[in-house]
């Protein structure tokens, strides 16, 4: 029997074959922290004794889920940060430097066939860029930061077939929605995802991130897609270090292999307060909403900003609604203003907030009031997840965030396009 | 923590995709590293009273798939902070299963459908059964990973680490 892409990778740091079930102690090739999370971490890594990051060129830490901090409490955290990267000569991204899960690719941190740990659950993005990637606690940050491994558990892979081709109007992220809502929140519990088939390829790689992106919301650890040439020609522009793609045998052995054609796929949105309660826009359409968020780690990249822009060129967001963007990175919004995507986005009546994760985690940036509605191009809609459990928060595309803050409300993007 | 170890206590009782912003909000869990402070705010946006009314030694019970969601390591220590001895669900997400090993909260896998609010159970998990006393009902708790065991046994991935030095898989 063949290997999965998960097992090749393990299988390449292992230097034996590796199967699925097995339990290993593996090198991480690179790791992360965020400010959620990085305290913790440091303060797990002096309890475990730590003194010396074992390698700190491969640590970064990212200051973006309460960039610029709003409170006393989050500024001595991030002052804590500060002083552990500099002590130990880790890199860490400041304040408006963006999303942890844009920068790393963007910087070139991460490359084909590595073996990736995040202390944030959305790791899985750079599953897109075919590495093995997984979000972990902060406890298991502070072990691999001292030690350069960590324990795993190989999982099995579920494969997932996407066919045809997205009709106008329909992207990654409303085939994200559509594979959470098939899935559910625990379909893929413990398993790592193989994203395949003609809808990938025609994907872009900034569009790929979306899907692996939200591999997690259906319990995945990792959400791996081949390295086409597509992918390499975007990781090649980023990055100094060397890498080998991994694809998987084809006679792999899969959990489950499951085909889906995309072809007349709509728009989605997925309803409070489950990012697996999803409906076509068209069952949804007219919803009045008071807040619309552009950006966040699914969705704040240089196309997705295009695209808003697109609809909201020559237009203006509702007044009875306040339209918050947040670029996901500080390059995505250099970008952003040298195509004139800021402009157009700013003169439509959008508010441009810090590169970073925005108001997605209920910590600044445009909490809702008690009753209010915000449909977010973010991945998660859980109650109070925006800081106020007396809202609700629907999640769509970045092309019917915009349309519906035109409309002020739930809006099909297609008759905006 | 004692493999033979006997928690006795009573269960607060919660339904399926129990996510950690709802066992801490994020509202809360940027702001400081005080996790005591933080368990005031356990289970708040789902269960407003539950930190007023959770007693040491309790339990909270589950369905499917609970602590899905973030990687919060703040999760699994503000259920331990508020008192609780054990989370007892049908099945966990993964990275909340894991941090509450790292961090020495048992988890417990087994059928939970029969257990109410406010049964007064006793986890076993030397023996590995969970004992409802008042509904005299045993369910059976699907075994750790050796490695995890270990992990627990120490009180969690700290103290293993400093005593072993590394991973023994």
């Amino acid at each position: 029997m063949g290997l999965t892409i998960t097992e090749k990778i393990f299988s390449n740091h292992l230097g034996r074959t590796v199967r699925a079930g097995e339990l290993v102690v593996s090198e991480v090739d690179f790791m992360m922290g965020q400010d959620g999370t990085s305290p913790l971490a440091i303060q797990a890594f002096r309890e475990l004794g730590g003194r010396r990051v074992h390698d700190p060129s491969r640590v970064v830490m990212v200051i973006d889920h309460s960039a610029p901090s709003p409170l006393e409490g989050i500024s001595n955290l991030h002052a804590m940060m500060r002083r552990f990267a500099a002590e130990q000569g880790v890199h860490l991204y400041d304040v408006g430097c963006g999303v942890c899960h844009c920068l790393l690719p963007e910087q070139g941190h991460v490359v084909p066939g590595d073996i990736v740990i995040g202390a944030d659950s959305h790791t899985t993005t750079y599953g897109a860029i075919n590495a093995f990637s997984t979000g972990v606690g902060s406890t298991d940050l502070a072990a691999a930061m001292l030690t350069g491994r960590l324990w795993f558990k190989v999982p099995e892979t579920l494969r997932l077939v996407l066919r045809g081709t997205l009709p106008a109007g329909v992207f990654s992220k409303d085939v994200a929605l559509f594979l959470a809502g098939k899935l559910t929140a625990d379909g893929a519990n413990y398993l790592a995802v193989e994203y395949g088939g003609e809808v990938i390829s025609s994907l872009s790689v900034e569009a790929r991130f979306t899907i692996s992106n939200m591999a997690v919301e259906m319990g995945a650890k990792a959400g791996l897609m081949e390295a086409d040439e597509k992918t390499l020609k975007w990781i090649s522009r980023r990055t100094a270090r060397s890498f080998s793609p991994v694809a998987p045998d084809p006679d792999a052995s899969y959990r489950e292999v499951l085909e889906f054609d995309l072809r007349e796929l709509s728009p989605q949105v997925a309803l409070p307060h489950r990012v697996d309660n999803v409906k076509p826009v068209e069952e949804v359409e007219g919803i009045p909403i008071q807040e619309a968020v552009i950006g966040t780690c699914t969705n704040g990249r240089l196309e997705d900003l295009e695209v808003a822009a697109r609809i909201l060129a020559g237009r203006r967001v509702s007044p009875e609604v306040r339209l918050v963007v947040a670029p996901a990175s500080r390059q995505v919004l250099l970008q952003a203003m040298e195509k004139g995507v800021v402009q157009r986005l700013v003169e439509a009546g959008a508010a441009l907030v810090t590169p970073g994760c925005g108001p997605c985690v209920g910590t600044h940036n445009g909490i809702p009031a008690d009753g209010e509605r915000v449909i977010s191009t973010a991945n998660r809609n859980f109650k109070g997840r925006m800081g106020n459990a007396n809202a609700d928060i629907y999640l769509a595309s970045p092309a019917t965030v915009a349309a519906s803050a035109v409309a002020g409300k739930i809006t099909d993007p297609r008759r905006l396009l | 923590m004692a493999e033979e170890m006997i928690l006795r206590g009573k269960a607060h009782v919660y339904g399926d995709d129990i996510n950690t912003d709802y066992i801490i909000s994020g509202k809360y869990k940027f702001k400081t590293l005080d996790m005591d402070e933080l368990a005031r705010h356990c289970m708040e946006d789902i269960d407003p009273e539950f930190a007023a009314r959770v007693q040491p030694g309790d339990f909270i019970v589950a369905g499917e798939n609970f602590g899905c969601g973030s990687s919060r390591e703040q999760a699994p220590l503000v259920i331990k902070h508020a008192g609780v001895a054990a989370v007892l669900a049908k099945s966990f997400a993964r990275i909340f299963f894991r941090n509450a090993i790292n961090k020495g909260l048992p988890v417990v896998e087994c059928d939970t459908s029969g257990i109410r609010q406010g049964d007064v159970l006793e986890v076993d998990l030397g023996a590995g059964k969970v004992t409802n006393l008042t509904r005299n009902a045993v369910v059976e708790i699907i075994p750790l990973p050796a490695v995890m065991m270990d992990i627990l046994k120490e009180g969690g991935l700290t103290s293993y680490l400093k005593k072993h030095g590394g991973f023994r898989l």
